[in-house]
């Protein structure tokens, strides 16, 4: 129990420190690391790696934003089971819309409510 | 009249009537708080928007400057006036409600010495009798335009500068007065195709190097001549880079150097390395350094105001940036 | 000497680098107490809703983005964020902060044309990389499925 936050810790600032590098040594924008990392996740779950990462960190592979993309394939992978090709278009948004959904949702209310301070 | 390649020497006598600026609460903050005509408590100056913020600044200063100077609105001739803001927004939303013909600039943050230069010129000529020259920007509309959303949590590098929010006015015209402006040297473009946006101070030093050594030749003056050589704002990035530059041209600015945008905030401001945007020049030049030379603890002082020109639009097809700067002389009159 | 050819290599001593071993030491702690904190709620939805760790993670993320809105909107989030750098960009939370800051941003111009017409304004790369990568590797994982 206490492990998996040691290791949620340590593999999601890691992961992190990896992003912090490229913004600093590459010189990238922070749209290009997320992006990178988005991509990074899919391609790792595509051998199914990510899984092996969250069995093993838990949070510290669901929370970085590297998770979207084994999500994203995940829902993907599933539908393409029942439904062949047609599938993955069905159910590439299917386990991550809760993310998405969220995030649309409680960024368009606080912008009702909240003004920029500046 | 022309003097040399670049410069414009005012032989008919320019000069400053009054002058006035306004800011935001953090630039109240900084090391020349108390030299401001007024400051803003909150970055909103009262509005609802950003941009309708800026327009409440650039109003406030134009409406101080000819309180100060005396002079009834349309009495003033021309009216010059540039901003940051795409289609120069500010500028021209406020000269809307200002009965004067009006001329729109756009130098980035050379702005307020470029409005100064056409100003003059049009009252050394005769074209106008009394003009006026302004300009603002906004931390927040700047931000929103050039960078990211304000809230958004980028982390910012310590190459960048932070847009002041302010805005300056300064009333030109024939008749004697304490301040005269001398002369201006028009920059040209200057590219050395540095590419970062993040860290405008490198790419603008070449361009001040550029007009100062080309005002100094033009004049043929030694930097000693000068109490004061001001530059707009190549921050602490740029600063060294343009002494060095000048340098390398035979003109050392070491001991008469200072830049506006050093000057405006505390080192503890969380500001990078320095302040930037067009009203860095202008709130720095028509507050403190009318104030010394009113005094007479400066006599003649040259500001060159840098801008860098670019679009983020063009930045991301991968085009360097152009950058500028423009110089203004103001000389202490004794006597007046 | 400095001259126009050598200029963006000349004046490298003049610019300041970045502090690269506190940058990611700072990272890496911001970082790691968010993932820290993504695992207590994992537990929490585990423990009091009877959800898998698998159920778990939906309601997990969707929290974490509630907690990164509310900050944006109290205008703290761009102040840890100056402060941790990739720390608070790379968690979900720096998704939610791209989407928030853009969305409160543009306000003022409305809530068609300007908050819902730039919230993605930011964090659409992600969705987009995102989804195109996830596509070809699932097409190619299946080819190879299917045929092997």
């Amino acid at each position: 129990m206490i492990m998996d936050f040691v290791w949620a810790f340590i593999v999601g600032g890691a992961i992190c420190v990896i992003g912090q590098l490229l913004l600093d040594l590459f010189k990238l924008t922070p749209a290009h690391v997320l992006s990178s990392f988005v991509v990074a996740g899919a391609v790792l779950d595509g051998f199914n790696l990510y899984d092996r990462l969250i069995e093993f960190a838990g949070a510290g592979a669901t929370v970085p934003i590297s998770s979207f993309g084994h999500t994203l394939l995940h829902g993907a992978m599933a539908q393409a089971e029942d439904h062949g090709f047609v599938g993955i278009a069905i159910g590439i948004f299917q386990l991550s819309s809760a993310g998405i959904a969220s995030a649309i949702l409680f960024g368009f209310i606080v912008a009702l409510i909240f003004k920029p301070k500046g | 009249m022309k003097q040399g390649k670049q410069t414009w020497v005012f032989d008919n006598g320019v000069y400053i009537k009054g002058s006035a600026t306004v800011t935001g609460p953090r630039e109240k903050q900084g090391p020349l708080g108390q030299t401001y005509d007024y400051s803003f408590e909150d970055l909103y100056c009262g509005e609802d928007t950003w941009e309708r913020a800026e327009q409440a600044l650039l109003n406030k200063s134009i409406d101080l400057c000819l309180q100060k100077a005396k002079v009834r609105k349309d009495a003033v001739d021309l009216l010059v006036s540039g901003d940051l803001l795409n289609q120069n927004v500010t500028s021209n939303y406020v000269a809307r409600d200002f009965p004067s013909s009006f001329l729109c600039v756009f130098g980035a943050c050379s702005t307020s010495m470029e409005a100064l230069a056409i100003a003059s010129s049009q009252v050394d000529s005769g074209n106008s009798d009394v003009a006026l020259a302004s300009t603002s920007s906004h931390y927040s509309t700047a931000e929103r335009q050039f960078r990211y959303p304000t809230e958004y949590g980028g982390q910012k590098p310590d190459t960048q500068t932070s847009t002041v929010t302010g805005a300056g006015a300064a009333l030109v015209q024939k008749e004697r007065s304490f301040v005269q402006v001398e002369a201006a040297t028009i920059g040209k473009v200057v590219d050395f195709s540095a590419n970062d946006p993040l860290d405008m101070g490198s790419a603008m030093a070449p361009a001040a190097a550029d007009t100062i050594v080309q005002h100094l030749k033009d004049m043929n003056r030694q930097p000693e001549e000068y109490d004061m050589i001001l530059t707009g704002d190549l921050s602490s990035v740029g600063t060294p880079i343009a002494k060095k530059l000048t340098y390398q041209f035979g003109y050392d600015i070491e001991n008469v150097h200072r830049d506006c945008g050093l000057m405006v905030y505390n080192s503890n401001q969380n500001v990078f390395a320095g302040g930037s945007g067009c009203a860095v020049s202008a709130v720095v030049s028509y507050g403190h350094i009318m104030q010394q030379l009113r005094s007479g603890e400066l006599n003649k002082v040259l500001i060159v105001a840098t801008g860098a020109l670019l679009s983020p639009t063009i930045v991301q097809q991968k085009e360097t940036i152009p950058c500028i700067a423009h110089g203004v002389v103001l000389k202490r009159v004794s006597g007046s | 000497m400095i001259t126009k050819d050598n200029y963006k290599k000349s004046i490298k001593p003049y610019q300041p680098k970045p502090k690269y071993f506190r940058n990611c030491i700072k990272a890496f702690l911001i970082g790691g107490l968010i993932c820290s904190i993504g695992q207590g709620l994992t537990v929490f939805y585990m423990e009091v809703f009877g959800f898998t760790s698998k159920e778990a993670a939906n309601p997990t993320v969707a929290t974490l983005i509630l907690i990164a809105a509310l900050l944006t909107g109290f205008g703290v989030y761009d102040k840890i964020g100056q402060f941790a750098g990739a720390g608070t960009a790379v968690p979900v939370t720096g998704f939610a902060n791209s989407i928030t800051s853009a969305a409160m941003e543009h306000r003022s111009e409305g809530l068609v044309l300007g908050v819902s017409t730039n919230m993605f304004k930011l964090a659409g790369s992600v969705i987009v990389f995102g989804t195109v990568a996830a596509y070809i590797i699932g097409v190619l994982r299946y080819l190879i499925q299917s045929f092997l």
